[in-house]
């Protein structure tokens, strides 16, 4: 890749929902390459344009959707300051291609002509063409492209139809880039005053950025009409400048001309004279689909009743439908680590690997099926535009806790996986609203508590059935979802009122038509998302995986060793007295498994057994650890074992189910019947405190999944915040503040608990 | 005579009139394309009361009921 020549660099660009993202996968063939914009986390992605001619590639760089060059958000900024050339690392646009919803004409030229306004060469992509003419509005193309001065392209992305014709265009073009020549052109007809002081910065512009001459005209209406610009950009705009645009706006003002609508209306006025001019009505305006199903979904009561059936559909179908398969990798993944420790005998390499690396990694595998399916419906909700009624559905709720409905997404978001919940902040305007989002987003439980609940609900929760048809499992789940939603709101309440104190921006939410969702396209973003919390298990979850094991086999102890072996002799002996060794003795208490009339004998060597790797773990580096934070644990009614859990999932949530396998050897119990999960439950349930009460109580199941509903036991998020934030103080605060607050919740959790049990 | 988008009824069509929101907010909805003389249909209120769904200029947006009080229409 590397040696290729520089690429020719098409840039695509438009508003949101206007079918962007179908575009790129349609002209790259859904092979991006997703990056970040340096020092922010924005989505960056890339991929070669298909059908390009052997070395002469062209690369495609999406922008994120924006709604105007006067960017309100972090995502519109990136996207402008591309078309600015203010990114380092970025080449310059050798071709920017905007696409535009032909059945939202208007809006999409608002954009669009401000982007052709830049002097790129330039294409337009006329999206959605079926839309527009279900609809009733035809759009003549050859009258578009005559009217905007630019190449245009009707289409319908989601299908591929006209893709091609626009790819071949480009490859055309990037061929010969000089063949098409750019006439500069401007698409409203401002005020006589505004024009001339527009022009008058514009040649400001001009001598102090001479490489960005091209953009200067353009430049110089945004700068004069757009507020926050100056302020935000004084790294950019030298003092005299600013002076200069200010005394403009001054002179504006007192002649009568609102310098902030000028530019917007003057535009507006000439998009919608083109929009009439190359649309042809061929319906009477009626009730699209979109609208019918409008009509149920946000309905007064069905909709509501709608909404909070999807989501309990979503969770049931994550614990019932994810069963099968989730049996048959756990059967996998324990057939893999018989077959490993059977070829490599015994030994602290058989250990590791068997213990350590397969169980203990398989342990988090097994729940993919779970998590994949909650990624596919989180796709769904996106792609089929009904994550933003979603939001117009709880923005009441949210600004109770003086948030926006556009919180909402980031949110729900969550429930997968707080990292792309985090990303998807970048949408909201103020930033105060923004980092109260972030501090809350990880309270929303995420896939990886999954595992954990699902283990500890299993162990702890009897399968008792409330209302004839309601499994306790199943509402524990829910209840532990809805707590991590009410933590999410009330902390985001207390945050707005405290130190995140602010009026937000107004909430302006396009509610676009609903889209029938394209299959490949959802297995695509559940499967992107699903490789990334693969690729975790692989890495930080493997490494943390690989030094548990090395803290619970080390130190070894020998005398204890021997003191067991010795034990286990004269269990033996006096039934076989040929045995003179641990091993012989070992390899009988195995022969006898088969014999029932042996069966009280192989108990007493299975007791033995366990109690030595208990007695290991307890010297061992990880028990020390454990014994250590006991004193901090106990009033939570944790013992030291789940100490070293809580230790060990402190880097990654999901741990606490493989660290449990490793620390109660499950491996060793049973091999051969279900192994994984089944066992570890069985071991959990089996598992006693000294005097002899159960350790998994339901009692202690509640604490410690109230305990993982609050606490940040996530490097990966930490890591995400402080590149978002800029810095370590806001991921520390939100460190300090989750634990604290799980904490308390689980020690009221239990005090509470025992109090009510008397 | 011009009343706050807010107090219309939904399928009821108006003209705005005057758009009273601070201009440090403004931006954006003019953007959106809301602008004087621009024509809108009010199509529902969120089951909550609050936002409204305004339809405009072909396509549907949502604002708080806080603003479209403070958009007059006629
Ligand atoms: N009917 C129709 N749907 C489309 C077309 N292009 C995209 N879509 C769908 O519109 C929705 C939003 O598209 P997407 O590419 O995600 O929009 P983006 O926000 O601009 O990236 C998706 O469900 C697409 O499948 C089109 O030309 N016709």
């Amino acid at each position: 890749m590397n040696s290729s020549p520089p690429a020719f660099t098409a840039v695509l660009t438009g508003n949101p929902n206007c079918g962007k993202t179908a575009l790129f996968n349609a002209l790259t063939g859904l092979r991006a390459k997703v990056g970040n914009y340096a020092g922010v986390t924005v989505e960056r992605k890339e991929g070669a344009l298909l059908g390009a001619a052997p070395g002469h590639p062209v690369t495609v760089l999406d922008l994120p959707g924006t709604y105007s060059l006067s960017p309100q958000s972090l995502d519109e900024q990136i996207a402008r300051d591309v078309l600015f050339r203010r990114v380092p690392g970025v080449p310059e646009p050798a071709l920017v291609i905007v696409v535009a919803d032909a059945s939202n004409l208007q809006r999409n030229l608002y954009y669009a002509t401000q982007v052709i306004e830049l002097g790129y060469p330039t294409f337009l992509a006329l999206n959605m063409v079926d839309v527009a003419r279900q609809n009733g509005h035809t759009v003549d193309p050859a009258a578009l492209s005559r009217a905007l001065g630019v190449p245009v392209f009707p289409m319908v992305a989601s299908e591929g139809e006209g893709v091609g014709t626009l790819q071949e265009a480009v490859h055309r073009f990037a061929a010969q880039p000089g063949s098409h020549r750019v006439i500069p052109r401007e698409f409203n007809e401002l005020p006589e005053q505004f024009g001339r002081e527009a022009q008058a910065i514009e040649q400001r512009l001009e001598t102090l950025f001479p490489h960005r001459e091209r953009l200067a005209a353009a430049e110089a209406l945004l700068l004069l009409g757009d507020d926050p610009v100056l302020n935000s950009h004084r790294e950019i705009y030298p003092e005299p400048l600013v002076a200069a645009v200010t005394a403009a706006r001054t002179r504006l003002e007192s002649a009568g001309v609102d310098w902030r609508s000028a530019a917007i209306e003057a535009r507006y006025a000439r998009v919608f004279a083109i929009a009439q001019h190359v649309t042809t009505e061929t319906l009477s305006e009626g009730e699209s689909f979109s609208d019918r199903l409008d009509r149920l979904l946000t309905h007064r009561i069905w909709g509501l009743v709608i909404f909070v059936a999807l989501m309990a559909l979503m969770f049931q179908g994550i614990f019932s439908v994810a069963q099968w398969p989730m049996d048959a990798l756990d059967a996998g993944v324990g057939w893999l680590a018989d077959r490993v420790s059977t070829a490599l005998g015994p030994g602290d390499l058989q250990d590791l690997l068997a213990n350590g690396v397969i169980k203990g990694v398989g342990a988090v595998i097994v729940f993919l099926p779970q998590i994949c399916l909650l990624f596919l419906f989180i796709a769904l909700l996106e792609d089929t535009g009904y994550m933003a009624r979603a939001a117009f559905l709880m923005d009441r709720l949210m600004s109770r806790v003086g948030l926006h409905g556009k919180s909402f997404i980031p949110m729900l978001s969550s429930f997968a996986c707080a990292i792309p919940g985090i990303m998807a902040t970048r949408t909201i305007e103020s930033p105060k609203d923004r980092l109260v989002t972030i501090l809350v987003a990880p309270l929303m439980s995420c896939s990886a508590r999954l595992p954990v609940y699902t283990v500890l609900i299993a162990a702890c929760i009897p399968q008792t059935r409330v209302l004839g048809f309601l499994g306790l499992p199943g509402l524990t789940l829910l209840g532990m979802y809805l707590l991590g939603i009410v933590g999410a709101l009330g902390m985001a309440w207390l945050f707005k009122r405290t130190l995140l104190r602010g009026e937000p921006p107004p909430l302006i939410l396009e509610l676009p038509p609903y889209k029938r969702p394209v299959p490949r396209v959802m297995l695509r973003h559940m499967w992107d998302r699903a490789k990334l919390f693969l690729r975790r298990a692989g890495t930080v979850i493997l490494g943390i995986n690989i030094l548990l094991w090395f803290l619970a086999t080390y130190p070894r102890q020998p005398e204890l060793d021997t003191a067991f072996d010795a034990r286990l002799l004269t269990l033996v002996q006096p039934s076989d007295p040929a045995v003179r060794t641990p091993a012989e003795a070992a390899a009988r208490v195995q022969a006898w498994r088969a014999q029932p009339d042996r069966a009280a004998l192989v108990e007493a060597a299975d007791a033995l057994n366990h109690e030595q790797s208990g007695e290991r773990l307890r010297g061992s580096f990880a028990g020390r650890l454990g014994h250590a934070i006991e004193p901090l644990i106990r009033p939570l009614g944790f013992d030291w074992k789940i100490g070293i859990g809580l230790v060990a999932s402190f880097a990654a949530r999901e741990v606490f189910v493989s660290t449990m396998s490793v620390v109660y050897n499950v491996g060793e119990v049973d091999a051969g019947d279900a192994a994984g999960t089944a066992s570890l439950v069985e071991v959990l349930q089996a598992e006693r405190r000294p005097d002899g009460t159960p350790v998994y109580t339901l009692l202690t199941g509640l604490t410690l999944m109230v305990f993982y509903v609050f606490a940040m036991q996530c490097v990966s998020t930490v890591a995400v915040v402080r590149r978002e934030t800029n810095g370590w103080k806001w991921p520390l605060f939100q460190l300090a503040y989750m634990t604290a607050l799980a904490w308390v919740l689980a020690f009221l959790t239990y005090q509470i608990g025992r109090w009510m049990a008397g | 005579m011009s009343q706050p988008l807010s107090s219309l009824t939904p399928g009821s069509r108006a003209v705005v009139a005057e758009i009273l929101i601070p201009p440090q907010h403004r931006a954006r909805l003019l953007e959106m394309g809301l602008l004087v003389g621009t024509p809108i249909e009010l199509i529902r209120f969120a089951p909550l009361g609050d936002p409204v769904e305004i339809k405009v200029r072909g396509y549907h947006l949502s604002l708080r009921r806080h603003e479209a009080e403070q958009v007059m229409v006629r």
